[in-house]
């Protein structure tokens, strides 16, 4: 079980968040893309033996969305942050 | 090859069993084959056998990085059955059960394989309607699921004492699926081994592939392993868990995740349960080996890993959920418990698949593939033979992606 | 034979004012408080302890602790448990043990005769046999033969059991001398520690010589030095427990045997550490020779611990087997105790003097080594040979002490991913590299030298405190003596032994010597694969005693060194550990929690059966009267509905509030239809799907003023679909202004439908106009209703005229009575979710777990209507556009009528072309009797099924074939003007 560093809460248990799996590139800029763009970005996530950057929702704790950098070797978190500042 | 049989043990044993032979053989690293197989797990031996046996190409090297049989089929939970929903699934399932029935003769190596039989214990509306809807799909295609009744069910399985009429989720309806089986899971890939080694075919182990290569026209032209290049025309990646890190060497990106499912077994006990038994609702299945372990699984981990760990949270709840069912258990030890990493494809049907890159092939997004070796195999095998998918296998090939008409299995989460 | 046989009659840490009785096998035996199960019976004389797991030869006692191979017994009745070795269970008042593996007792067991055809039995065996007739015909035989012990027969209460959360800075595992350091270092430095070891007395090994430490014997100085740590108020010292897993982010799990509560059989301790000290020492090797199992042949690290702590003599006449200086110390102290040495074996050709002289007096046989034991059910002698050239010769004892070298604890530093390397010096695998929150100190860290354990102890334990902010912690290491250092030379199998088919390398599993070069003979040469064929080191032990010797075998066969093979991959737990442990209090409520609402006891007083209904929600599914089936029950509430009025409890349906400026942009990009156009008190049913543009929910969404609407959910998604909802905004759309609160539970709704329903309304004293003109369907209104304030949604889930009245829920069950009351004019009936399900399934209405299936968009259920045309994005229409543009057939909702109006079809049948065993085209999704049209009518998805109304269509059930008249998914009102009456 991970320890996740919240940014609003602080350091919490794994069993306080939910995994949304890894995060992508903001579907904004894909509006334009091509079927086969879109294709790619809906059902190729990326898979990193490494480091995969993941969308987390602290659902148990303050409801923000977090951006969760983890190695998914290790398991080590390089990084958190708010969602919503993600794209600033 | 030599045979094995009582009465050569018996011969054997006379000379205190100093003449039997390796069961494959350590050969050198040549440059070129005809067709590389990258994983010598369930799935890569077994298309190297077939490649052999039904198309007479024994110009083959399996690839490991490291001991043969060391991927996913050394660490799964060893059941075999065909209870699946689709029409793109079950014909598959059920052939590969029918290649299991048949497997410790073909290969002279025996297996254990054991139909025990399968049942599913079902305690909401929901899942006695999934677990309905496949019994009679699977009927169209052979394959026998058929109610229990709960009377039944304690009758077969009297250590199934939990899920009684006061509890929090009363049993509703049990499914038998009598054709379902549990087999030695090393046994198989070193059975497939022994027969691919006997037929021409080389295992290479300690040999990792580092990366992919292709020719000047753009198809593949072989891999670049620790132990140098070699060459082939046709390549078959079937490493569970690492098909994306080797296919994106070639820029290859495939609808894979990676995720870790845990696995435990309980002290050998004399025997206590005698079918496999699987429980939806609480995400919990259970056997028995010949050992006596009760070899126990139940759900994924959440988030994408490699490491092959133990998720406390997930571990828990499964044993929990074993003790909603076999309250007697709770005195029982935790003896081993593993992780593995597999892969899942997007619309979590197997990929078995000619991808754009001529010559290459692909097996992945497995879970539960142990059940599927001698067929995956088979077809795989089929595959590189003759670029074209067999017809068990049209369902799993990637086009399906390309106007994302998924292949979608549901209701058989907990159930591998 | 008496109890004072072999016990000593002073000393050993054991409570001689406590006698306890226990049982073995049935017969009656007296041990003392401080006793294992093991002590006890080796004080009695009992050497024989039971049987092996593949040739029934007699076993008895070899270790001291969890590391035990051959002991393994059955507990009875209270204790009831499974397989643990005897060295490993406290002795307590009344235990009741049996051994296991042999019948009718170990030393007259039937099937000892397979020993006979041990020659028939390699390795792997079973893989090049019994494959005529059939595995099927041996199987039975070999399932029954194989297992230790029996499950018990009884559920064991699980009260017994409990789950802590920790956190501390430092976590110190075991508390021998090196882990005693540590947590006093880091304790000292102000660290929060938490000392765990197996054994309820600190000190370790400490307690088990008769070195001194800081000028006090040593087990002096470790109670000493525990009670000052015990003093502190940042220590936590667990006795009596194992540390059995080490996860990421430093969780250490934690079994506490017998915890400080009389009530509590076990608990179980998730602990988060910042740093992991493992002091968890080392555990000492078997010798591998012929006929090493018999019961008297001991690991000489057991044999002193017996001496010293229990004061047990184990045998009478000892003689000492060593590779190494340690072994010494126990003929010494044999010695001692008045039990005749007849020798020191030592393996090698030049002992270190330190050795020598630790063991004055005693005759060395250096060069020498054992090649066989004697005797059968309790050892009588054992044959010495030089290594070199000749002389054997028999010497007689019953105690025959093994040192093979020590292997230090490293089992959670690899579970941490950590590392190892051979050390030729210590000839064992230590730790190298490993996460950088963990430690390994003392023995586990490969040091045997006591004044240097101490000192890694200290240092590992200051080093871990200052990491977590605590400078300080410099203790004084105390001086420690006399105590030889440790020196060693590999000795996997004695060389004349190297084929033998005695020789054990795994005693629990049966594993020989020549298994393991029978593995490497047939290919299976890497370390895993010599594992998994001959099953060494697979057994309840882990092979902790003998794992080392199945490599530096194996190293020796292949030509290589134990550095190039290196390990099998350690795998929690470090000790078997009950599941009762595990799961803790979770069990039924607990685990699966239920949700219910504030007219659940109303429903259930009321006769209601119920149900499950997704996420977590108990439903009532039909209220059937005394003696009433299901099919009637379901029939007369489905009938109200439709002739008079019936009420549904609709409080589980999800309900999100949404408010802000960009709520409309929000709602337009979930749903796929558009809701621009909808006004305040209005409502619009809409679909939303994934991004795979397939459905995911469906639901009344309304706008309840400017910027603010309340949307509904079906039951089982309301979360998801928050969650989703969620995620867009924060991941996707930072920049509007969008406020989302769930407020399922905040709302209770009693639903009345039917033709009465206005009347019965009316009868409520509503303060507004309920009229169709001023209270139109699909609006929304605010009133106070049987002197409750409600808000009344005009929706319809049946078809017929409804009003889902909706108050807070602290007057739910208020509301449902007076409903009810004011009802029974009308001959109200509460509806349960079966017949909601016949009334939506006549009118068609979707459900999302029968229709949808995860696969279908709204296309294909018939409902492209809903899918807007003119907006510019909602979610999954890209894909929907993509999956649809090959104008591939697909599966399409359509009404299913039976030629046999009366045959019901089963719920999720197939329908194949023409009825035939083919692939199929289509599924029955749902199929009731229809209360309207007095006959069965069904839904179904059918392949390009719009295009086939009319048609006839089959649908195969096993071997019964049936037709099926395909039709519009409507068999009610398909004007829908019952409902907007």
């Amino acid at each position: 079980m991970l320890i996740l560093s919240c940014p609003f809460c602080g350091e919490r248990d794994e069993s306080e968040f939910v995994c949304a799996g890894p995060a992508r590139a903001p579907r904004m800029t894909l509006a334009a893309a091509t079927d086969d763009a879109w294709v790619d970005y809906l059902t190729a996530p990326p898979n990193p033996k490494g480091v995969v950057r993941e969308r987390w929702w602290h659902s148990h704790g303050c409801g923000e969305w977090l951006i969760v950098e983890r190695d998914t070797l290790t398991h080590a978190i390089h990084a958190t942050r708010g969602a919503r500042h993600e794209h600033d | 090859m030599q045979r094995y049989s009582f009465f050569n043990l018996l011969r054997h044993a006379a000379t205190g069993h100093r003449s039997w032979q390796p069961a494959w053989r350590d050969r050198p690293l040549r440059q070129i084959y005809d067709v590389i197989i990258i994983g010598a797990g369930g799935h890569g031996l077994a298309a190297a056998y077939y490649l052999a046996r039904h198309h007479g190409i024994s110009n083959v090297a399996v690839l490991d990085m490291g001991w043969l049989g060391g991927g996913n089929i050394a660490r799964n939970t060893v059941t075999i059955r065909s209870n699946y929903m689709r029409d793109e699934s079950i014909p598959f399932f059920v052939k590969s059960v029918s290649l299991y029935e048949r497997l410790t003769r073909e290969l002279n190596f025996n297996l254990m394989f054991s139909q025990r039989g399968m049942i599913d214990v079902i305690m909401t509306p929901g899942v006695l309607r999934q677990i309905r809807r496949r019994m009679l799909a699977m009927h169209l295609y052979g394959s026998v699921y058929e109610p229990m009744s709960v009377a039944e069910l304690r009758r077969r399985v009297p250590a199934l004492t939990g899920g009684g009429p006061g509890s929090r989720l009363p049993i509703m309806a049990a499914m038998l699926h009598p054709t379902a089986a549990v087999c030695r899971h090393d046994a198989v890939a070193w059975g497939y081994a022994r027969a691919a080694d006997d037929l021409g075919v080389e295992i290479h182990q300690n040999t990792e592939v580092k990366a992919l290569l292709r020719g000047p026209g753009g198809a593949i032209a072989g891999v670049e392993t620790s132990r140098g290049t070699v060459s082939a025309r046709k390549v078959i990646v079937a490493v569970s868990g690492h098909t994306s890190t080797l296919t994106e060497t070639v820029g290859l990106r495939l609808p894979l995740q990676t995720y870790n499912l845990t696995a435990f077994v309980s002290e050998p006990v004399k025997p206590v349960v005698d079918v496999v038994v699987n429980c939806p609702d609480l995400g919990v299945y259970v056997s028995q080996s010949d050992k006596g372990e009760l070899v126990i699984g139940g759900a994924l981990d959440v988030g994408q890993s490699f490491r092959q760990d133990i998720k406390q949270g997930v571990f828990e709840n499964t044993v929990a959920a074993l003790l909603e069912l076999f309250p007697s258990f709770r005195r029982l030890k935790l003896l081993r418990q593993w992780g593995g990493a597999l892969d899942f494809a997007h619309d979590a049907t197997p990929i078995v698949s000619k991808v754009d890159i001529p010559g290459l092939y692909v097996s992945a997004g497995w879970w539960g593939g142990f059940k599927a070796v001698p067929a995956g195999g088979m077809t795989l095998a089929w595959l590189a033979a003759n670029d074209a998918p067999h017809p068990l296998i049209e369902g799993f090939g990637l086009g399906r992606f390309r106007h994302l008409d998924y292949v979608i299995e549901t209701g058989t989460t907990s159930s591998r | 034979m008496s109890m004072t046989e072999a016990r000593l009659a002073s000393g050993g840490l054991i409570d001689r004012s406590k006698p306890l009785s226990f049982r073995f096998d049935g017969k009656a035996f007296t041990g003392f408080a401080g006793d294992t199960l093991a002590s006890a019976l080796l004080a009695n004389g009992v050497v024989l302890t039971g049987r092996s797991f593949k040739y029934h030869r007699p076993r008895g006692i070899v270790g001291f602790g969890i590391e035990d191979p051959g002991s393994i017994v059955q507990l009875a009745g209270e204790d009831g448990s499974v397989g643990l070795p005897a060295t490993a269970i406290p002795l307590r008042e009344g235990l009741d043990a049996h051994s296991v593996n042999c019948w009718p007792s170990p030393a007259h067991d039937i099937f000892a005769f397979s020993q006979v055809f041990a020659s028939l039995l390699p390795a792997g065996f079973y893989y090049k046999t019994f494959m005529w007739p059939g595995w099927h015909a041996f199987e039975p035989l070999i399932r029954r033969a194989a297992g230790l012990a029996r499950v018990p027969a009884h559920a064991a209460p699980n009260q017994a059991s409990e789950i802590r959360h920790g956190h501390c800075d430092v976590l110190v595992v075991g508390a021998g001398p090196a882990g005693l350091m540590a947590a006093w270092a880091a304790a000292e430095a102000g660290a929060r520690v938490v000392l765990v070891d197996a054994d309820r007395l600190p000190g370790g090994s400490l307690n088990h010589g008769d070195v001194s430490v800081g000028g006090v014997t040593a087990a002096a100085w470790a109670r000493d030095l525990a009670a000052r740590l015990d003093a502190m108020g940042n220590v936590t010292r667990l006795a009596g427990a194992t540390v059995w897993a080490h996860r990421e982010h430093g969780l250490v799990v934690i079994t506490e045997r017998d915890p400080p509560l009389p009530e509590l059989r076990q608990r179980t301790w998730q602990m988060r550490a910042r740093r992991i000290v493992i002091a968890a020492g080392a555990i000492e090797r078997m010798l591998v020779f012929e006929d090493n199992d018999r019961p008297g042949v001991m690991l000489a690290s057991a044999a002193r611990s017996y001496l010293h702590r229990h004061a047990v003599r184990p045998g009478r006449r000892a003689l000492v087997f060593t590779n190494n200086a340690s072994a010494y110390a126990t003929a010494r102290d044999l010695a001692a105790a008045g039990i005749e040495v007849a020798a020191i074996v030592d393996s090698r050709e030049q002992p270190d003097a330190a050795s020598l002289a630790v063991a004055a007096g005693i005759e060395v046989l250096a060069g020498h080594v054992v090649t066989h034991a004697h005797g059968s059910r309790r050892l009588r002698g054992v044959t010495v040979a030089p290594r070199q050239g000749r002389g054997a010769r028999r010497i007689a004892c019953d105690l025959l002490c093994l040192s093979g070298g020590w292997t230090p604890s490293v089992h959670l530093f690899s579970q941490a991913r950590g590392r190892l390397r051979y050390d030729e010096g210590t000839a064992a695998m230590v730790p190298d590299t490993g996460p950088a929150t963990t430690f390994c100190a003392g023995s586990a860290l490969g040091l045997f030298d006591l004044q240097a354990v101490l000192a890694s102890g200290a240092e590992a334990g200051r080093r871990a405190a200052r990491e977590c902010g605590h400078a300080g912690g410099e203790v004084a290491v105390p001086q420690a003596g006399p105590a030889p250092a440790y020196a060693v030379e590999p000795l996997w199998c004695v060389d004349a032994c190297a084929a033998s088919t005695r020789a054990f390398v795994d005693l629990q599993n049966d594993v020989t010597a020549a298994d393991i070069i029978l593995a490497v003979r047939e290919g299976y040469g890497a370390v895993e694969h010599v594992k998994r064929y001959t099953t060494a080191g697979m057994g309840v032990d882990q092979g902790k005693t003998g794992n080392m010797n199945v490599i530096g075998i194996l190293a020796g066969r292949v030509g290589t060194t134990p550095a190039a093979i290196g390990t099998t991959t350690y795998r929690s737990p470090y000790e078997p550990i009950e599941f009762g442990a595990i799961a803790g209090p979770r069990e039924g409520t607990a685990l699966l929690p239920y949700r219910h609402t504030p007219v659940t006891p109303w429903h259930v007083r009321h006769g209601a059966v119920m149900y499950e209904a997704g996420a977590r929600w108990r439903r009532p599914g039909y209220y059937p009267l005394p003696g009433e089936s299901l099919d009637r029950a379901v029939e007369r509430e489905s009938r109200a509905v439709r002739e008079a009025v019936g009420v549904y409890d609709g409080s589980p349906l999800g309900k999100i509030e949404i408010w802000g400026r960009d709520a409309l942009a929000l709602i337009e990009m979930a749903y796929t239809n558009g809701f621009a156009s909808l006004r305040a008190g209005g409502g619009r049913y809409g679909i939303m799907m994934t991004d795979d543009g397939l459905i995911a929910d469906d639901g009344v969404t309304f706008r309840l003023g400017d910027n603010h609407y309340m949307m509904s959910t079906s039951t089982a998604n309301a979360e998801a679909v928050y969650r989703r909802l969620e995620e867009f905004l924060q991941c996707e759309r930072p920049d509007w202004d969008v406020t989302l609160t769930p407020v399922t539970s905040q709302w209770c709704n009693a639903t009345i439908c039917g033709p009465a329903a206005r009347e019965l309304l009316a009868d409520l004293d509503p303060d507004i106009d309920i009229c169709n003109a001023a209270f139109p369907f699909m609006s929304l209104r605010d009133a106070t209703v049987a002197g409750l304030p409600a808000r009344i949604a005009r929706v319809s889930f049946t078809g017929e005229l409804s009003f889902e009245i909706n108050v807070a829920r602290r007057h739910g069950l208020a509301l449902w009575e007076r409903v009810m009351e004011a009802g029974s004019r009308h001959r109200i009936v509460p509806v349960g979710s079966e017949a909601n399900h016949v009334l939506r399934v006549e009118k068609g209405f979707l459900s999302l777990a029968h229709e949808a299936d995860g696969t279908a968009d709204p296309y294909d259920l018939g409902m492209g209507w809903i899918v807007s045309k003119t907006k510019q994005e909602f979610i999954g229409k890209r894909a929907m556009e993509i999956r649809r543009s090959t104008g591939h057939r697909r599966r399409e909702l359509v009404g299913l009528l039976p030629h046999d109006p009366d045959h019901l079809l089963p719920e999720a049948a197939p329908l194949t072309p023409g009825g035939r065993m083919e692939r199929t085209e289509g599924l029955v999704t749902a199929c009731v009797r229809s209360v309207a049209q007095r006959r069965v009518v069904a839904l179904g998805l059918l392949l390009n099924g719009r295009a086939r109304i009319g048609e006839t269509a089959h649908v195969r059930v096993k071997d019964e074939v049936i037709a099926v008249t395909v039709t519009s998914p409507c068999f009610y009102d398909p004007d829908g003007l019952r409902l907007r009456s």
